[in-house]
């Protein structure tokens, strides 16, 4: 098996990840026909291209079927349980940036941090009869850090888009979402929880754990990495 | 290491056969349960331990994590009392930390609904359980959740506080965390102080959104500003609760503890009474009390349903969960039953264990 390396297949993501690749003397080019989703690496010895969804490259990485992939931490941390023990961070690549939140209206003027909003979590339970709802589509990392910092009777209800528009429509009383500037919480009228901040996350360098390399290929990823200058 | 499934079948049927002649009725339910029923009682935590599956008609189902839940439901659409009950079956855990760990074990139960005698049917189901694992000498250990209840519910001050920190029994970090804000130990947040003398808080919310309405928000202020001005736990409060968490020691030397605390705190004293029935009718049915163990704050973090007795049986020196464990879950009657309830103590085997330590009585 060749060394492969996984990039996100479109976007601003893929874009910035050539930049950065480009900016150490490797190029990540597109082959084929423009909507064709199969790539080049040229600048280092013996690397295949596979361009992935960035929310399978983790997946990927993990079964060992790529053995370097760029992704952001979010989708690592949300997709892979002991995810430490399956993929190796091998550099942050300053781009990508956004912070997973938990945010509430900002008409709540009594809830300012977690411990509130587990107060009001008590409250609304017994006044409406269900458990207050948090809208995302990061289930696992929103649950361990609920129930790290103790917060009780709310339920994760699923939304894999328009997040912050769930409050508003009443298919949720509270969010966690990703954010870069937060300009979509406060057009939405929503805020972050003093202390809501479940996970910082980045476009990453990942290596996998598990993906087995024949010697050649063993030089070949200490080649690109001697290249890239990370590892 | 793990014993062939047919010989595991083989053990869970001996001891099903044992409960069965202390007088249970086996009964058995179904692997898929609504998912609803059981996140409402153990909230979203649960996700993580148990399969979720889906179909289009049922919506979420859930792979049995244990038994009790149906059980309880069982016993209170039909069932007559006093009653017994015994079963054995496949229950699943999903692992997210410990690759080690089965996510698909045998489990025998036995569980007594009897209004009559408590301290009777805990000894009961006990000794039982004792016997039975005799000859795995396992270490048993046994608290009582009760007891940290009557504590809290025999504090001087408001009731709100007091529902805030039963709420959290079971989570002993966060528990902490409002004992020391009620006390007054910890810093009141400038964002609150700001609130409370906020004279029109709402002037600049925002627009209002969602269903949360403007007058549970100014509900939850008025009771923000009662609790501000509601004097803190007394310091002696605080060290009661604390001595009653911290009591372990054998069962005679912990009830002459507790009933010394009792004396500060005379709100735990029907508890430490019911400890002490407990202990006259574990020793009626051959326990030996006084080389048992006792601690106050066991439970509290594995036994989410359980609200008093509590006891699990541990094999020494392996890395193994619990071979048995058990208690009292009341409350858990009380919220399936939609206002009925019924006392019920109850506990569980893993034969899969049992065997792979040498086999019970």
């Amino acid at each position: 098996m060749t060394l492969k390396l996984a990039v996100p297949s479109k976007g601003r993501m893929m874009e910035q990840c050539a930049e950065w690749f480009a900016a150490r003397g490797v190029t990540l080019t597109r082959t084929g026909a423009e909507r064709e989703y199969s790539g080049a690496v040229e600048g280092a010895e013996g690397v295949d291209l596979v361009l992935l969804s960035a929310g399978e490259i983790p997946r990927e990485l993990a079964a060992g079927r790529v053995h370097l992939g760029v992704t952001g931490t979010d989708l690592v941390r949300e997709t892979l349980a002991r995810w430490e023990s399956r993929v190796e961070p091998l550099a942050g690549l300053g781009f990508g940036q956004a912070d997973l939140v938990i945010a509430v209206p900002d008409a709540w003027v009594d809830v300012e941090t977690l411990d509130d909003l587990d107060m009001v979590a008590a409250d609304f339970r017994a006044a409406h009869g269900h458990r207050l709802r948090i809208a995302t589509k990061y289930h696992r990392l929103v649950r361990e850090f609920l129930r790290e910092h103790g917060v009780a009777d709310y339920r994760l209800v699923d939304s894999q888009g328009a997040t912050e528009g769930t409050v508003r429509n009443l298919t949720a009383e509270a969010i966690a979402d990703i954010t870069s500037t937060g300009e979509t919480l406060r057009a939405n009228h929503l805020k972050v929880l003093a202390d809501g901040l479940v996970l910082k996350s980045e476009a990453t360098l990942y290596r996998a754990r598990n993906a087995p390399l024949e010697p050649a290929d063993d030089r070949a990823m200490a080649g690109l990495l001697d290249t890239l200058g990370v590892g | 290491m793990r014993p062939p499934r047919a010989e595991t079948r083989a053990e869970a049927a001996r001891l099903v056969a044992r409960f069965e002649a202390a007088g249970a009725r086996g009964v058995d339910c179904g692997i898929l349960q609504p998912a609803d029923t059981l996140l409402d009682l153990y909230g979203e935590d649960i996700r993580a331990r148990v399969y979720t599956t889906h179909d289009p008609l049922r919506g979420e189902q859930m792979l049995r994590p244990d038994f009790t839940v149906p059980v309880v439901q069982m016993h209170m659409a039909e069932g007559a009392e006093p009653a017994r009950y015994t079963y054995a079956g496949e229950v699943f855990r999903r692992q997210e930390d410990d690759p080690e760990r089965a996510s698909e074990y045998i489990q025998v139960g036995y569980e007594v609904f009897d209004r009559a005698d408590p301290a009777g049917a805990e000894a009961e189901v006990f000794a039982l359980f004792s016997e039975a694992l005799a000859p795995l000498s396992l270490r048993a250990a046994t608290g009582d959740i009760g007891i940290l209840t009557a504590a809290v519910q025999g504090l001087k001050t408001t009731e709100r506080r007091k529902a805030a920190l039963l709420r959290h029994i079971w989570r002993p970090r966060r528990f902490r965390q409002l004992i020391e804000r009620f006390a007054g130990r910890a810093p009141v947040p400038p964002a609150r102080l700001a609130l409370l003398n906020d004279p029109d808080p709402m002037a600049h919310a925002g627009p209002m959104i969602g269903l949360r309405s403007e007058e549970e928000i100014l509900a939850r202020i008025a009771a923000l500003k009662e609790d501000a001005a509601a004097p803190p736990l007394a310091p002696e409060e605080v060290e009661g609760l604390d001595a009653v968490l911290a009591v372990r020691d054998a069962c005679p030397a912990a009830e002459e503890r507790l009933r010394a605390i009792a004396r500060d705190l005379p709100a735990i004293a029907p508890a430490v009474e019911r400890l002490a029935a407990r202990l006259e009718a574990l020793a009626r049915r051959g326990v030996d009390v006084a080389r048992l163990d006792f601690e106050a704050s066991y439970g509290r973090t594995s036994m989410e349903y359980y609200d008093g007795f509590v006891f699990g049986f541990y094999a020494e020196g392996r890395d193994l969960p619990p071979v048995a464990s058990g208690g009292r879950y009341d409350a858990l009657t009380r919220q399936l039953g939609q206002g009925a309830e019924i006392p019920a103590v109850g506990g569980v085997i893993r034969p899969g264990l049992t065997l792979a330590l040498g086999g019970a009585a």
